[in-house]
């Protein structure tokens, strides 16, 4: 399949949802644009299922609209929506073989034998499952039961995609190549891709936005780097990668590790330089991570290119870290979670 | 488990049941033995009482009657069974508690009992017909009970709870994203449920059909009350044969054939599920 069905654009606008008094997702609005690769990102519970949920139909709206091409999607069931969804856990239908699965969704829209054998052909050959489709679900590994449940989800061409968690029973491996895969197929298809998931880095690789989600609400939007580089808020920093923070005239800073430079004590230079000694050293094979304990203050985690810098550092050994100011980032401290997090103040160098 | 059982190895513990064992073994198999043998012996050796089969009228009609009433037994309470079981798994769970509670209790109603309520509710001079009547409505009692019909009303209704707790066990275990993937792809709710959910509930609705059917095919109580003396199934025609005409080859015989149908149909019952799945052991 080349450049089968385009996508369509999403709105999410001002949508609410609560279950009794508890609000599981509340007052969000965003703009999800035609072929777009959109991430919800956000800890267990933040609501991403249930933004899905309501997108395919299976949760009402408490309030709120969502509409999809311009037209509000409130009233139409879940089966003439025409997205096409990948479960978390795939749910495929175990009494059916790849073939049978694959074929549901275009046997139910009474699709001619002839075409369906070739739209069965296409997808195969776009999961990489060929000479698989008389298997059932039981006799597939996880990586290849998931590549069922995208091809079904695919099969009859919806506009949107909806992924929930779709890669979260594989192992690390087997995970990043199916990542590079869905984007792959992201690209040849062109559908819109919404993806949940609680895996930041997942989030980072694979989409053109992200949407950062913290109790219902979303925090911010923007592109990876947008979202990794100027973070908005404590949250934002701290979810998506790790970061610092530093108080400073009432304002605060996130601060990523990988931005601050350890030099030996006495050595050390720029924009901002504090003072410390160094707690714990921890190889992590690309990177050197140093907790750094900076005196009156909670501890600073650095980290630095470990090939240049092995066997430079010791434990309790005093040293000075330094940053330039295009390195800090000012965020809001919001009502965030980790907002718990001790402030330090650094000393003009 | 203790490994010893594992291993095959003889467990010294097994001695504690011994005595049990063995009263079960000679108060149990030993009479049904006695049984078999009386069934080829009495009154004289040989095949006869098995000729009765075919040349019979009275016994053939029985086999006949006993095995169509279990029939429209099993599917009218598998039918109703797999409703209620539908229902209790989309209750909450404080509603399926409930539900539940009430199957269970109904298992302890004996059947005696329940005989007499629906012959008091549903008989000449049961409620439902003294109020039509009463009502005007119709100016003879209908009749319901003292007929085959009414027989298969109590069996029906005995059987129900037996259907439901197979049937539950097995959509108990189903997915039920599936049903949601379904409707994401395209499916209606009626389309769902025979495509997805009705073929994922055959091995529940086999198993509720077997465990139905023979446990249908001792019932006495229920068609002596409910039919009126007009309907007779095996176990009633066996003790009719034990204690009044006292033939007891024919009575050995019909015994002998209704354990080893039951055998049989238990023997295909486990091919298709774990019968300890079926008796709530759980999947495994
Ligand atoms: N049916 C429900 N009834 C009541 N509360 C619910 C229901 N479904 C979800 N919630 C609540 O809504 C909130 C959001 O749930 P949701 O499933 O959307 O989270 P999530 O972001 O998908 O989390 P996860 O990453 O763990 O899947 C949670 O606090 C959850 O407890
Ligand atoms: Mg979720």
């Amino acid at each position: 399949m080349t450049r089968g069905s385009s996508g369509i654009g999403v709105d999410f606008d001002r949508v609410t949802k609560r279950y009794g008094n508890m609000t599981a997702v509340e007052d969000v609005s965003l703009g999800i644009r035609a072929g777009e690769f959109l991430t919800l990102l956000g800890p267990s519970g933040s609501g991403k299922t249930t933004l899905l949920m309501m997108l395919a139909g299976f949760q009402d709206i408490t309030a709120g609209d969502i509409r999809v091409g311009g037209q509000s999607i409130a009233a139409v069931p879940p089966e003439k929506r025409n997205f096409g969804m990948v479960f978390q856990g795939y749910a495929l239908f175990p009494h059916m073989t790849v073939r049978g699965n694959i074929e549901y969704p275009l046997d139910i829209r009474r699709m001619a034998a002839a075409d369906m054998e070739r739209r069965l052909g296409a997808m195969l050959d776009l999961v990489q499952l060929r000479g698989f489709e008389d298997r059932y679900p039981q006799q597939l590994s996880g990586g290849q039961q998931q590549r069922v449940a995208l091809a079904r989800a695919l099969s009859f061409e919806p506009r949107v995609l909806l992924l929930d968690e779709p890669l979260g029973a594989l192992d690390r491996k087997l995970r990043a190549d199916v990542q590079e895969q869905l984007k792959d197929i992201h690209n040849r298809v062109g559908t819109t891709f919404i993806y949940v998931t609680h895996d930041q880095e997942e989030a980072l690789t694979m989409s053109d936005r992200i949407a950062i989600m913290n109790r219902g609400r979303i925090v911010q939007v923007g592109s990876p780097t947008e979202l990794y580089e100027r973070p908005r808020t404590v949250f934002a920093a701290s979810f998506l990668g790790k970061s610092n923070f530093i108080t400073r005239n009432g304002r605060t800073y996130a601060l990523r590790p990988e931005k601050i430079d350890a030099l030996p004590a006495g050595k050390g230079s720029g924009q901002n330089k504090l003072s410390g000694t160094i707690k714990a050293i921890t190889y992590m094979g690309a990177t050197l991570k140093l907790m750094v304990d900076v005196p009156g203050h909670a501890s600073i985690e650095v980290q630095v290119p470990a090939w240049r810098n092995a066997g430079q550092f010791a434990e309790s050994q005093a040293i000075d870290i330094c940053w330039s100011d295009d390195a800090q980032v000012e965020v809001e401290a919001g009502d965030d979670e980790k907002a718990g997090v001790p402030p330090v103040r650094p000393s003009r160098g | 488990m203790s490994s010893a059982v594992q291993t095959g190895r003889f467990n010294v513990y097994w001695l504690l049941v011994a005595p049990a064992l063995l009263l079960v073994l000679v108060l149990y198999a030993a009479p049904i033995l006695n049984v078999l043998l009386l069934s080829f012996a009495d009154p004289k050796p040989g095949l006869g009482n098995y000729y009765k089969i075919v040349e019979s009228d009275t016994v053939s009609r029985l086999i006949f009657t006993t095995i169509r009433l279990c029939l429209i037994t099993t599917i009218a309470s598998v039918t109703l069974g797999y409703i209620v079981a539908y229902a209790m798994l989309h209750a909450f769970s404080t509603m399926r508690q409930r539900m539940m509670s009430i199957l269970l209790i109904s298992f302890w109603i004996s059947v005696l009992v329940r005989s007499f309520a629906w012959l008091m509710l549903l008989g000449h001079n049961g409620l439902l017909n003294n109020a039509l009547m009463a009502g005007g409505i119709i100016a003879e009692p209908l009749p319901i009970m003292r007929n085959e019909f009414g027989v298969l009303i109590g069996m029906t209704e005995y059987m129900i709870p037996y259907a439901i707790l197979p049937l539950l066990a097995n959509m108990q275990g189903i997915d039920l994203r599936v049903t949601s993937a379904s409707r994401s792809l395209g499916a209606s709710n009626v389309q769902t449920f025979f495509r997805v959910f009705l073929p994922l509930t055959r091995p529940g609705i086999v198993a509720a059909s077997l465990l139905v059917f023979i446990s249908s095919l001792g019932f006495y109580v229920t068609p002596a009350i409910l039919g009126g003396g007009k309907v007779q199934m095996i176990a009633e025609y066996i003790s009719v044969q034990l204690l009044v005409t006292v033939r007891w080859g024919t009575a050995a015989m019909l015994a002998t054939l209704m354990l080893v149908s039951v055998l049989v149909l238990m023997y295909v019952l486990n091919r298709f599920m774990r019968l300890s799945t079926v008796f709530g052991g759980g999947p495994r």
